[in-house]
């Protein structure tokens, strides 16, 4: 799915957000926003999901303007311990979305199972959020995105507070899925190592207010992304260091 | 260390929070039970003394009180569960007349509560009528539930039913108003229909605060059906009984109708506690 944002204009009030945002994100991409604290990066989000409508300019999901929540589109919050629902369990925070498809009972808790395995996690379905880890608890908030095969994925600091080892398994696991199902991501980090690993694409925020787009940067990184090797790599290190001038000159 | 940030965020999250003082009295209740077993027996026997040493007929002690209590309404035949005629006649309308006007105070409550608590407008407009409401002393309106019904059942369950539903109503509002807007967030992009949203966020996340309002209504309910059944036009009913021993001066029974009182409100709160318990779950209370 091609995401497209037009002169997007963003304000609270008076208070200038995001200015003239043109970007076009074609299918498959994985696209990392990255920018400091407070620039404007979660409102650039909630606005491609159709929780706040654009105060200027327009957002198109394959031409057609983003008017409400589309279809076809997921999302994953940073704050997974509020984004799951507490009361239900594993399997059944996943199957929550396959309701509006209409499946029967049966079949949703046999996908939900699916999924969860696929994220690495098929002994907790029948557990509360609560009880496990903030990783696991992350990646039940990444299966409920996944288990309708959305088009667009957008991903708010997914992995923002997450310990450190736990964050790059799960970048590992973005990056598989992104690999095999080909879905467009849109990714918002503050981390700038992050955003080059695992981004196909970065794109840094100037800081607010009134943000603009001060860098659009493809990465070319050779070979399967790994986290040692890659992360040693003399263009990882190049293209960290641009995003970083970008970031801090900004 | 930051992922143990998440978990604290996770449990002290708005859902579990006021569940939680529900569940530490589960342990601890059974650690205390010895003790307290000790102080309600110490206080009886006290009273048992004290009472036998005076000898007034207007205090008698808790043994005698207990075997008027057991031979008005516990000593029936064994097909009937022991219940005399008299706890049928007076005990179960009674029952009756509360389980009515409850069950009207929460279907109305928790209905009207997620309707003011879901729309801003609905909550700033509704608000002070709402706190007026609850600050009247419920008692104070059922002369005018008299005036305009007249005495019997139906005045008496609309007036149980009149001051219970405020705590309800009061409780579900602002339960459903105080819902993660993250949480809300996550409904509106798994485009969940209005009421899957009902189901499976607004009430769920509501209901620590609607329990609490439902204890609260429960025990306006008890006295409000004693005090509708003291009045005149009344011909059963643990009031009435209360009413019409006094009126014959058989301040025993009033006792052992005091006694029944105090034991059908603690049955019933620790009833409404055990369904809290089981709706919220032992996960959520800890969560």
């Amino acid at each position: 799915m091609t995401l497209r944002l037009d002169a997007l204009g963003q304000r609270y009030g008076d208070h200038p957000v995001l200015r003239d945002i043109t970007l076009t994100v074609p299918d498959g991409q994985l696209l990392c926003v990255v920018g400091p604290s407070g620039c404007g990066k979660s409102t650039l989000l909630r606005t491609v999901a159709g929780l706040r409508p654009a105060r200027e300019g327009t957002v198109t999901l394959d031409g057609t303007p983003v008017t409400g929540v589309p279809d076809h589109l997921a999302v994953v919050f940073q704050d997974y311990g509020r984004s799951l629902f507490p009361w239900l369990t594993v399997r059944d925070n996943v199957a929550l979305p396959l309701r509006r498809r209409g499946l029967a009972r049966a079949e949703r808790r046999a996908e939900a199972e699916r999924i969860l395995e696929r994220v690495g996690l098929d002994g907790a379905a029948r557990r509360h959020p609560w009880q496990l880890s903030g990783g696991m608890q992350q990646r039940v908030a990444i299966a409920r995105a996944l288990v309708c095969r959305p088009s667009l994925l957008l991903m708010d600091e997914p992995f923002g507070s997450l310990d450190a080892q736990t964050r790059e398994d799960l970048e590992d696991l973005l990056l598989e899925v992104h690999r095999t199902e080909n879905t467009t991501i849109l990714l918002v980090t503050h981390d700038i190592d992050e955003s080059v690993y695992v981004g196909d694409r970065v794109v840094v925020l100037s800081s607010g207010p009134g943000a603009r787009v001060v860098l659009d940067l493809p990465v070319e990184l050779p070979g399967k992304r790994d986290q040692i090797t890659t992360r040693g790599l003399p263009e990882f290190v190049a293209l960290r260091a641009r995003v970083g001038r970008a970031v801090r000159g900004a | 260390m930051r992922g143990e940030q998440g978990q604290g965020t996770a449990r002290t999250s708005p859902v579990s929070r006021p569940a939680a003082s529900s569940s530490a009295a589960g342990p601890a209740s059974r650690r205390a039970l010895l003790p307290r077993l000790l102080v309600l027996l110490l206080t009886l026997a006290v009273w048992q003394a004290v009472a036998r040493a005076h000898g007034s007929v207007y205090f008698p002690p808790p043994s005698r009180v207990a075997g008027r209590a057991h031979a008005l309404w516990f000593s029936g035949p064994v097909r009937h569960l022991f219940l005399t005629d008299a706890a049928v006649g007076n005990v179960l309308p009674s029952l009756g007349r509360m389980a009515a006007g409850f069950g009207i105070a929460v279907v109305c409550g928790i209905g009207l509560g997620v309707a003011v608590g879901r729309s801003r407008w609905a909550y700033a407009l509704c608000n002070p009528v709402l706190q007026f409401a609850r600050a009247v002393p419920p008692p104070a309106l059922v002369p005018v539930f008299v005036v305009v019904l007249d005495f019997g059942t139906p005045m008496q369950i609309t007036a149980i039913a009149f001051s219970a539903v405020w705590p309800v109503l009061i409780n579900t509002a602002e339960g459903v108003r105080n819902t993660d807007p993250l949480r809300l967030d996550v409904a509106a992009v798994l485009r969940l229909h209005p009421v899957e949203r009902l189901r499976f966020l607004l009430l769920p996340s509501a209901m620590p605060r609607i329990f609490a309002g439902l204890r609260l209504s429960l025990s306006l309910s008890l006295i409000l059906m004693v005090f509708s059944e003291l009045l005149p036009g009344t011909a059963d009913g643990i009031g009435f009984t209360l009413t019409d021993a006094q009126s014959r001066s058989d301040l025993l029974t009033v006792w052992a109708a005091l006694l029944l009182l105090g034991v059908l409100g603690y049955v019933l709160n620790t009833v409404l506690l055990a369904v809290e318990r089981r709706l919220l779950g032992r996960g959520r209370t800890t969560a």
